[in-house]
């Protein structure tokens, strides 16, 4: 376990430093002049040589990697050029707020995503099961974007509930005052993964079910919620603990989406704010954030797939 | 049971003649889209103003006037372009880089499997959003950027069924009697590699319309005047309280899209993966 552990742990920083070399590398050697994609059409040569000089852009490339690179590792994230401040707390400000979102996202994704998928296999071909069915289908093909806007349009501008778009710090506005800014985009980010968490739990549920060690256990007279909760549901939430992972990738494109339209100050926004101003610095620390918070949630489900799977636990399928 | 399973296994199912159907009907729209609009989508008229959906503009008009029906009509084809280009784009390189890792024991697959291992670490909508940040955003460069985002998963599902077919005794007879590589690769592996294959594609265009219109909603992708859905979603968002009808429009077009892919995928997936044969 632990020697599994440390592998995945090394793979990942393997690939953390490969995304180093591919931000910097589409960032710097695309076509296109940074500091003229910063300033635009009408910069000065004079304007651009200045720039050029502040970020060190005239330096040879590997230097300037070299310089980004070590400044990541000792927590220097480099400057952001619209804000003029330094771009690690600035982006460790909007991180705590995304985690925010994506945390009540995901426990809610978790709970209510499973236990609909355990229903529907349980009560397989019942009319609640055709009907979660039927829902599931629809709220995978919503994009997130027309959810934000149908979310609007109803509960803000026709019946007045909720605030449309911001956000009012805990401090400020209290708990409901902070809550309500809170309420759509959450809605809209668990209801597409709720139905494929759903989905996916109930197929594996059934196939489970399926199983000859339910069956066995079902002749020994075990009863059925036992079956249900001791030898069928471990093995059926294996697959779910990977596809809960794979959306979390999901969970941050909607979370860039959702804090863009309900104008939430969160780091998907900010990625957007770097992007629309150019602002190359804060883009690639940005970046570089997002990417590592997907691969941390990663491992944590590798880990968690190798703890709850005896195989890999004993070490005999370690490979 | 095994009597329902032997019926259904000659049926075709109802999933994939439905989404066939409507996805075929919208393709039409989209082809016969500049000859059938009622008007100019493109065209200004003040005096029409955000006019509320009716016999003369049957979705409405726009803050410009402009005729939404014929937009959302002439915008179809982008949908569909992103959807079905940035997939095949996949597949063209997907499937060569899948064949090779499962092929090579050496190094060239090992390269090819380490880069796939970065590239399925970055979140899909940011790998889209660093090729795109860095460019003058264009529909072309959304389709190659969603398309790029899909290489890796094409490249290890490709593999993966390349591996299990190279098990295979057909293939250990093909390499027994002496047949080159690609002669293997070309005539014993990708006609047989073809079901799943397909099976993920068509699953595949859903995400790759989805995350091309998401990109293009957030002025990443078809840059104004194009009527395509997920920027027209974007540039009602202003007019929301006042003419919803704007931004309604091509987002319930986009849905139905999205549900009938989603129902063919489904539909292809019943008929061709056999592990799903009379499950549930």
């Amino acid at each position: 376990m632990a020697s599994y552990i440390a592998r995945r742990l090394v793979a990942v920083l393997g690939v953390l430093w490969a995304m180093t070399l591919l931000i910097f590398g589409i960032v710097h050697l695309l076509p296109g002049n940074v500091a003229y994609m910063i300033l635009g059409e009408y910069a000065t040569a004079d304007a651009i040589a200045t720039l050029e000089a502040r970020l060190g852009l005239n330096d040879p490339i590997y230097v300037q990697y070299w310089r980004w690179f070590t400044g990541l590792l000792g927590g220097d994230f480099g400057q952001s050029l619209v804000m003029d401040r330094p771009a690690g707390p600035l982006i460790a400000e909007a991180l705590g707020r995304s985690a925010i979102l994506a945390g009540i996202s995901i426990v809610l994704v978790a709970i209510i995503g499973i236990a609909l998928g355990i229903h529907s296999a349980v009560h397989k071909g019942t009319l609640s099961d055709r009907l979660l069915t039927l829902l599931q289908y629809f709220f995978i093909a919503v994009p997130e974007f027309f959810w934000c806007i149908l979310l609007i349009l109803f509960f803000a501008a026709w019946l007045g509930w909720l605030p449309a778009t911001g956000y009012t710090p805990l401090a400020e506005g209290g708990l409901v005052g902070w809550g309500v800014h809170l309420i759509l985009p959450v809605f809209t980010l668990v209801s597409g993964l709720i139905a494929h968490v759903s989905r996916l739990t109930r197929s594996s549920m059934l196939e489970t079910l399926d199983s000859g060690y339910v069956l066995a256990a079902r002749a020994r007279g075990v009863p059925e919620r036992l079956v249900l909760r001791r030898h069928a549901l471990p093995n059926a939430l294996l697959p779910t603990v990977t596809v809960l992972a794979v959306d979390v990738g999901i969970l941050i494109g909607g979370i860039v989406v959702v804090e863009t339209v309900f104008a939430y100050p969160g780091l998907g926004r900010l990625l957007i704010f770097a992007i629309e101003n150019h602002d190359v610095p804060l883009l690639m620390a940005g970046m570089m954030v997002v990417t590592t918070v997907y691969a941390v949630a990663n491992l944590v489900a590798d880990i968690l797939y190798a703890f709850l799977n005896p195989r890999i636990r004993y070490g005999r399928a370690a490979a | 049971m095994s009597g329902a399973v032997a019926v259904r296994r000659r049926a075709i199912p109802g999933a994939l003649v439905w989404g066939g159907i409507i996805v075929g009907a919208i393709a039409l729209l989209a082809v016969l889209g500049p000859w059938i609009v009622p008007y100019d989508p493109d065209a200004f008229s003040v005096r029409n103003r955000l006019q509320p959906p009716s016999g003369t503009f049957w979705f409405g008009t726009d803050e410009f006037g402009r005729d939404v029906f014929s937009r959302v009509l002439a915008g179809a084809h982008y949908s569909l372009a992103m959807g079905f280009g940035a997939t095949a784009l996949s597949l063209a390189f997907g499937i060569p880089l899948g064949l090779i890792a499962a092929f090579d024991r050496g190094w060239l697959s090992e390269a090819i499997m380490r880069a796939v291992d970065v590239l399925i670490s970055v979140p899909p909508i940011l790998l889209g959003l660093l090729v795109l940040a860095v460019t003058e955003p264009a529909l072309w460069k959304t389709v190659v950027a969603v398309g790029l985002v899909y290489v890796p998963i094409m490249t290890r599902i490709v593999r993966a069924v390349g591996l299990g077919l190279l098990a295979e005794d057909f293939v250990q007879a093909a390499r027994a009697r002496g047949e080159s590589a690609a002669w293997i690769l070309a005539v014993d592996i990708l006609p047989n590699a073809w079901p799943p294959i397909i099976v993920e594609t068509a699953l595949r265009i859903t995400f790759a319309i989805l995350l091309g219109s998401a990109l293009s909603f957030l002025g990443l992708g078809a840059q104004p005047p194009a009527s395509e859905w997920g920027l027209m979603i974007a540039e009602s968002r202003p007019f929301i309280e006042q003419a919803p009808w704007i931004g309604l429009a091509p987002g319930l077009c986009l849905c139905i899209l999205l549900i009938a892919v989603n129902l063919l995928g489904e539909g292809l997936r019943e008929l061709l993966d056999p592990r799903l044969r009379g499950r549930g």
